[in-house]
């Protein structure tokens, strides 16, 4: 029955529904994983404080997301006087928009992948680029002064961070031969020892760091500063408008993190490549991978005080700038006379 | 030289993997959150939570209507009227604690020549309503006649240093 209704269909209309069916395949899971992020963030960083976070909703706490969501549900969406209207509603969705896009090109395994480009490093590049315009666009449109100074220290720090970005990305890129992220992961095949975070292990911190920069989390929360100025750019955000702010800059985080595993980490491949059974590529390696550096980034916040406005610009501009350059150049000569183990 | 050691030091990233080690090392350590509403921390015999005033075995109130606790009070919480009784008795007609004034600084227990008023242990408050915060005559009593175990038990352990 099923089946015959399914060959009347156009084919057009087929690749559409498998389509669809893939993309909530990739984001409902990933939404879960954002909310339960949320409450891993408030019990590591409580663990790390000596408390022991949120455990009143549910069973240790584990409706908590839940709970959160349905209060930022039913909360008024308060619009500032003088706000220009279709900006202020425009900009969360702006943010979120680029930040669960960039997950079409994200290979899970040899064959799991939405949309398996060959640009897709370049893809990634232009779409976490576009962020920033969802918290400019909020600051500006709130008609409020520490929105927009937020907003303001934000643009500043994404774009100079951009550059660094870029340019580990081109290490990689070399290194893998490729644009294609696939391909990338498929070039670090061996094991751990031929994996890229050792050749290219400045950029990988380069990467990392400009990658916390990005998504303006502590230590590089100053577009937030909540000591300085309030909020920064999403001080007048309320209800629904700031839960899309929170959710895009988890999912940000977490889009950080799988990229720094399938670029330097071997995405899916196994540590240890070669041993039967153990050694075989799955995605319960990348999602191991991957929740590693989510940890990672709730560990920084633990642990940094934010940068002070100067330093920021000063560590992107004069110290990650200069080293990726540098770095390139060692790779790109590795590269050319075929340095045995990573680049035969 | 130190100049460039230096340099190569903060290229390392030392001093952020020794806060990470430090907040790593947490992570793992016995958490000291006490659970409130089952776990309750223990509590002084001289804590001071809101207020009681006191009778005498016999059933009568021990306010003589003296006004030193409302002279003392540096939070001008506690309100006096009073006098004579049909007895000839002089004692209190009104005696009113603003819980929003009130600093729990316990002078009034200091002042009082005849234990009338206490700070009892009683300190989890809730009001819902405009006016709950005034302890009225009735309610300072009330107080006292159901904590009298506890308050007498306190006072005798604290006699000693007084």
């Amino acid at each position: 029955m099923i089946e015959s209704l399914w060959g009347v269909l156009p084919e057009a209309l087929q690749t559409t529904v498998i389509i669809v069916a893939k993309i909530v395949a990739i984001m409902v899971p990933l939404m879960l994983t954002v909310a339960y992020y949320t409450l891993a963030e408030r019990k590591v960083i409580g663990f790390m404080q000596v408390r022991i976070g949120p455990n009143r909703v549910g069973p240790r706490g584990l409706l908590q997301p839940i709970a959160d969501a349905l209060k930022l549900m039913f909360k008024e969406i308060i619009l500032p006087t003088n706000a220009n209207r279709f900006l202020f509603i425009i900009a969360p969705v702006l943010s979120i928009t680029p930040a669960l896009a960039a997950w079409a090109v994200i290979p899970f395994n040899e064959t799991w992948v939405l949309a398996d480009i060959d640009a897709s490093i370049l893809y990634i590049l232009a779409l976490t680029s576009f962020g920033v315009y969802g918290v400019i666009i909020a600051g500006w449109a709130s008609n409020s002064k520490y929105a927009l100074l937020g907003a303001m220290r934000s643009a500043a720090q994404m774009v100079s961070y951009e550059i660094a970005m870029g340019f580990a990305l081109v290490g990689v890129l070399i290194a893998g031969g490729s644009l294609n992220l696939g391909d990338i992961v498929q070039a670090q095949s061996g094991s751990i020892l031929h994996w890229f975070w050792l050749p290219l292990f400045p950029l990988l911190m380069v990467y990392l760091i400009s990658g916390i920069a990005e998504t303006n989390r502590a230590p590089f929360d100053v577009a937030e500063g909540e000591s300085e100025i309030v909020a920064g750019f999403h001080v007048e955000y309320s209800g629904m408008t700031f839960a899309v702010f929170f959710l895009a800059e988890y999912a940000n985080m977490i889009l950080i993190a799988a990229l720094t595993a399938i670029m330097f980490f071997g995405g899916w491949l196994s540590p240890f490549q070669g041993i039967p059974l153990l050694g075989e590529p799955s995605l319960f390696w990348f999602l191991l991978k991957t929740a590693f550096f989510m940890f990672c980034f709730l560990w920084f916040r633990a642990t940094f005080p934010r940068y002070r406005y100067d330093q920021i610009m000063r560590l992107g501009w004069k110290v990650f700038i200069p080293i990726t350059i540098v770095w390139l150049l060692v790779v790109a000569l590795a590269v050319v006379v075929e340095l045995p183990w990573w680049f035969d | 030289m130190t100049a460039i050691a230096n340099y190569f030091r903060s290229l390392l990233l030392l001093e952020l993997l020794k806060g990470l080690r430090l907040t790593g090392r947490y992570f793992f350590a016995r958490k000291f959150t006490v659970q409130y509403p089952e776990e309750k921390t223990p509590q002084s015999n001289r804590f001071r939570g809101i207020h009681a005033l006191r009778r005498y075995a016999n059933g009568e109130e021990r306010c003589i209507a003296c006004k030193l606790c409302e002279a003392v009070c540096p939070a001008l919480a506690i309100t006096i009227e009073a006098e004579p009784r049909n007895d000839g008795q002089r004692r209190t007609t009104l005696y009113d604690i603003d819980l929003f004034k009130c600093v729990y600084c316990g002078y009034c227990e200091e002042a009082c020549p005849v234990d009338a008023v206490v700070l009892t242990r009683v300190f989890e408050v809730a009001f819902d309503r405009r006016g709950q915060n005034i302890m009225t005559k009735q309610k300072l009593l009330a107080m006292g006649d159901q904590h009298e175990t506890q308050i007498a038990s306190d006072r005798t352990d604290d006699a000693r240093f007084r």
